[in-house]
């Protein structure tokens, strides 16, 4: 009897465990449906946009522009007069657009942050533009520009976009000469070339170590004329602090004008136009040591964001590798040397780590380590294109040495550029005629001759990629907003090339928006000019002023580029060159304090309606927290390395970024969704019509 | 080797365009002198900021010597003592511990104060909206390779088209001439092809507007080149005068 008792209960217990086990699994299984539906959810969530949606022309590569402009709409004379334009910004892009569309008899007010529009910070760009003319006879072509772009932003531009680009680099040379801009020339008369990274033939333009500056007095030669006629409102030492946007009669929000701040008299002022131009130029001084002007900023940006304009790839940021490594605590700023050193400079660092100790400690200098003991590690590395391989795989290969110990100065970050090769081969007086005043600047700063002593230098960030999403047409997800230049995302993909960058300012401003703009300001000609007493108006410069009260009335203890440089180390730190998902989510925390001990820690001197620059800082370091979240939150959804987006999980076993084609071959596109708010991702997709994608590879 | 040193600042500070000004003193200890000027100064600032005091207002942007917004005299020089330098581009290195450096904005009738060492010099874009350009629209314009140029010319007008526009010319001269940086302008277009359509117009239009706005005449005293930070030669203004004589004869 006990033993059927027991063998009862034993069945019962048996029993009991089977089905804990079954409801387990059962549990288990259900857990993993719903994670899966979740995912999947989430997945089917994301918006994506289609081609169509960011209008690209159907058709072959090659003929995508031809079509378009062939079908565009046009506004003829007679209406152009009656619509205003407003243009942001007076660097290559803005000043070239501003100056195009008055050419073409539009009604353009331009504005600029500085004292005179000639000196945006595209001045500062010293190596070059690029161009397929193919002078040279090197082999080069439109493609072949289109190719070398793609292939350098590692895949991860838009086709359709950089095809136009190259096509159009060859109208942009022929323009600029004709504006006097004085390139450099050969003994017969005709333009000199000379080779960037990234490329296998020589293809750009220059003007001394002053390409940039001669560009932007071109473009500011043309807006002057513009001014000169009446044709451009110049608004020198204003700020945009919004974009006004008004709905039409179908609902449909349109960008009809902006709030600016007069910044010498602190007065806040509203200006209408029928179509917004942004050219801000990018957002880099986020880590607030840059090669960056001190007053470039990614507010506008914000602004155009938070209206609803998506932020495309924030994480895509520029570390160039040439630059004057960090002296001090007090810096507040860092200079480039351009790109063109590296056409006869050679990069190394020491072979032997007890070399490295002693240049560390000063005991010795670059050029008593023998040849022998001197470690090309780029030429090692990358034999096919050796110093002269894209900006993101030497600033990386320069932090891999630097990481290991070989790092030749007091603070162990810095590696060697070397001219003594150089100067054996050439003569000292033909590398001073290429590249001295490169020369001359390096040694104000630095107090050493660069022709005795190999010159130090050192990653920092240089341009961002990243920007406000836009159409084919230029045009942002706000209809009537336009966005130009760097600010924009569109054609450097993961990575921008040397002497791209001037390219793309002046593709956009002389030779894409003033036609593709049209398209836009057709359907608009009936829209008359609105009063700025309007209550879109009104509730924006009211907005405007609360922000400013609100900042004003912290009075804190803390400075603020004493908090913007603590944001900086941050984004060094945790969003650099090296990314980890472990980095970047305690970055995030990090940033997030830094907003708080920001708005309630921030000491503003002064009065808001009178000249305030730490008013002006403080406005656009709220703008630069917020970007520097984002740039964070990007680049940890990015599981991958593409360009200048490392992340340490994916590289390849000899180190090399290691992209995830099946995963992220689209554009990362945020949208605002409210104060404090996680934004959503908007995927635009990329498939690769044209070009096979491959492992980027600069070894053979 | 740069080394940290102690020195007293006496910089003019006028709160508009329409106030007094005066000179103000303040000590700053302990300054690396691998420091720029400006980064000097923005620690000058930053102490100011931390004893709730007014900062100093002064135009800086790019800090590589290229955008022409730095506008100081030191030491009663434009752009400071160093020679072919902007301001941003000076460095403490040139100053001695226990020096007294005296900091005042530029100093001409065309450029006002606008606060402290900040000056309009809206005068030179007006100078340049009255001819500095080709009359090009976009569109339409030959082949870069077209017309050649000789390389020599090339690179002259090159050195005449390195001019920043920061005014240290028209600061340094004792009668506020705006010669060399109307000249260095019109000598660039001159020598070119491309502008010398137009030479002579645009040398007439550029000096007439110069003079419309207060700047005073050239004496050739070379005052202006010797400060000048990217050294804009003197042969420009002799360029120029041609350029506006031929003009005055054809009229």
């Amino acid at each position: 009897m006990a033993k059927k008792e027991e063998i009862i209960e034993a069945a019962k217990v048996t029993a009991k465990k089977v089905a804990i086990k079954a409801a387990q699994a059962a549990v288990e299984a259900a857990e993993v449906v719903v994670d899966k539906a979740a995912k999947a959810m989430k997945e089917a969530a994301t918006p994506v946009i289609t081609p169509e949606m960011a209008k690209i022309p159907a058709g072959p590569l090659e003929l995508k522009w031809t079509n378009y402009k062939n079908h565009q709409k046009l506004v003829n004379p007679a209406n152009k007069r009656r619509l205003d334009i407003i243009v942001i910004g007076t660097g290559l892009a803005g000043a070239s657009a501003a100056a195009s569309l008055a050419e073409m008899g539009f009604n353009v007010l331009n504005f600029c942050i500085q004292d005179s529009p000639r000196r945006a910070h595209s001045i500062a760009a010293q190596g070059g533009i690029n161009a397929a003319k193919n002078y040279q006879n090197d082999g080069d072509s439109v493609y072949r520009l289109y190719y070398d772009t793609i292939k350098g932003g590692d895949y991860r531009a838009r086709e359709a976009n950089v095809y136009r680009l190259a096509e159009v680099s060859n109208n942009i040379i022929d323009q600029c000469v004709a504006q006097g801009v004085p390139f450099a020339r050969e003994y017969g008369g005709l333009l000199d070339n000379r080779s960037f990274g990234g490329a296998q033939v020589s293809r750009t333009f220059y003007a001394k170590g002053q390409t940039g500056q001669q560009l932007l007095l071109g473009a500011y030669s043309a807006l002057s004329r513009q001014i000169g006629k009446g044709k451009v409102k110049m608004y020198t030492r204003y700020e945009m602090l919004d974009i006004v946007l008004i709905p039409d009669e179908n609902g449909e929000k349109r960008a009809r004008g902006i709030i600016a701040r007069n910044l010498v008299t602190g007065r806040i002022e509203r200006f209408f136009a029928h179509a917004v131009v942004v050219g801000s130029g990018g957002y880099g001084n986020t880590f607030f040591l840059s090669t960056n002007a001190m007053a470039s900023n990614g507010s506008a940006a914000m602004q155009m964001y938070r209206h609803g304009a998506y932020f495309a790839n924030p994480c895509y940021a520029q570390i160039h590798p040439t630059c004057i490594p960090k002296h001090g605590d007090f810096q507040s700023k860092l200079t480039l040397m351009s790109e063109s050193l590296r056409n006869d400079g050679r990069i190394w660092v020491p072979k032997k780590l007890e070399d490295a100790k002693r240049l560390q400690a000063g005991e010795i200098k670059g050029r008593d380590i023998p040849e022998e003991d001197r470690d090309y590690y780029l030429e090692r590395r990358y034999p096919a294109f050796g110093n002269l391989v894209p900006r993101d795989v030497a600033s990386r290969a320069a932090k891999e040495r630097c990481d290991k110990g070989y790092g030749v100065n007091n603070t162990g970050l810095a590696v060697f550029l070397d001219f003594s090769e150089a100067i054996q081969r050439l003569g000292k007086d033909v590398v001073a005629q290429k590249y001295g005043n490169l020369f001359q600047m390096y040694e104000k700063i630095v107090d050493e001759n660069p022709y005795e002593n190999p010159m130090m230098i050192f990653p920092a960030i240089h341009y961002t990629m990243g920007g406000i999403w836009v159409d084919y047409e230029l045009q942002t997800s706000v209809k009537g907003l336009f966005c130009i230049g760097e600010a924009n995302f569109s054609d450097h993909g993961a990575n921008r090339l040397g002497a791209s960058a001037l390219m793309q300012g002046l593709a956009d401003g002389y030779f894409v928006l003033p036609y593709t703009i049209q398209n836009y300001l057709a359907d608009q000609i009936g829209v008359p000019r609105m009063s700025t007493d309007l209550p879109e108006f009104a509730a924006a410069e009211k907005a405007v002023q609360d922000k400013i009260d609100r900042l004003m009335a912290i009075q804190g203890n803390r400075s603020v580029d004493s908090i913007h440089k603590e944001l900086g180390l941050i984004m060094w730190d945790f969003v650099g060159m090296g990314r980890t998902a472990e980095g970047l989510k305690e970055g995030i925390k990090k940033i997030d304090a830094i907003k708080k001990e920001f708005w309630t820690n921030v000491y503003i001197p002064g009065e808001a309606n009178s000249l305030n620059n730490e008013l002006e800082k403080a406005l656009r370091l709220a703008d630069f927290i917020e970007i520097g979240r984002l740039m964070a939150v990007d680049a940890l959804h990015r599981e991958e390395s593409c360009g200048g987006h490392f992340r340490e999980e994916y590289q390849t076993p000899e180190g090399e970024a290691l992209r995830q084609d099946d995963k992220f071959s689209y554009v990362g596109c945020w949208k605002y969704m409210g104060e404090d708010q996680e934004p959503q991702l908007i995927k635009e997709p990329l498939d690769y019509e044209f070009t096979e994608r491959k492992t980027r590879n600069y070894k053979n | 080797m740069d080394q940290y040193i102690d020195i007293k600042v006496r910089v003019w500070r006028q709160a508009g365009p329409k106030a007094q000004g005066h000179f103000e003193t303040y000590e700053l200890k302990h300054v690396f002198q691998g420091a720029s000027f400006l980064e000097m100064i923005d620690i000058l600032n930053e102490q100011l900021v931390a004893e709730h005091k007014d900062p100093v207002t002064y135009d800086h942007d790019c800090r590589e010597g290229i955008c022409g917004m730095c506008s100081m005299y030191v030491n009663g020089h434009p752009h400071g003592p160093d020679s072919a330098i902007t301001t941003c581009q000076l460095h403490m290195r040139k100053f001695k511990d226990g020096e007294t450096i005296t900091v005042e904005p530029w100093r001409s009738r065309a450029f006002p104060v606008i606060k402290d060492l900040m000056v309009d010099r809206g005068a030179y874009d007006k100078i340049m909206q009255a001819g500095g350009f080709v009359s090009v629209n976009t569109g339409g314009v030959p082949d870069a390779n077209a017309i050649p140029i000789p390389k020599p010319v090339a690179d002259e007008a090159m050195d005449a088209a390195s001019c920043i526009g920061c005014g240290a010319c028209a600061a340094a001269c004792k009668n506020g001439s705006a010669m060399l940086f109307v000249a260095a302008k019109v000598s660039q277009l001159a020598l070119l092809p491309q502008g010398k359509v137009e030479a002579a117009a645009r040398a007439k239009a550029m000096v007439a507007k110069m003079d419309e706005l207060g700047f005073g005449n050239c004496t050739n005293t070379g005052a202006c080149a010797a400060e000048c930070p990217k050294s804009v030669s003197l042969a420009n203004i002799a360029r120029l005068n041609r350029e506006f004589l031929a003009a005055k004869f054809k009229d």
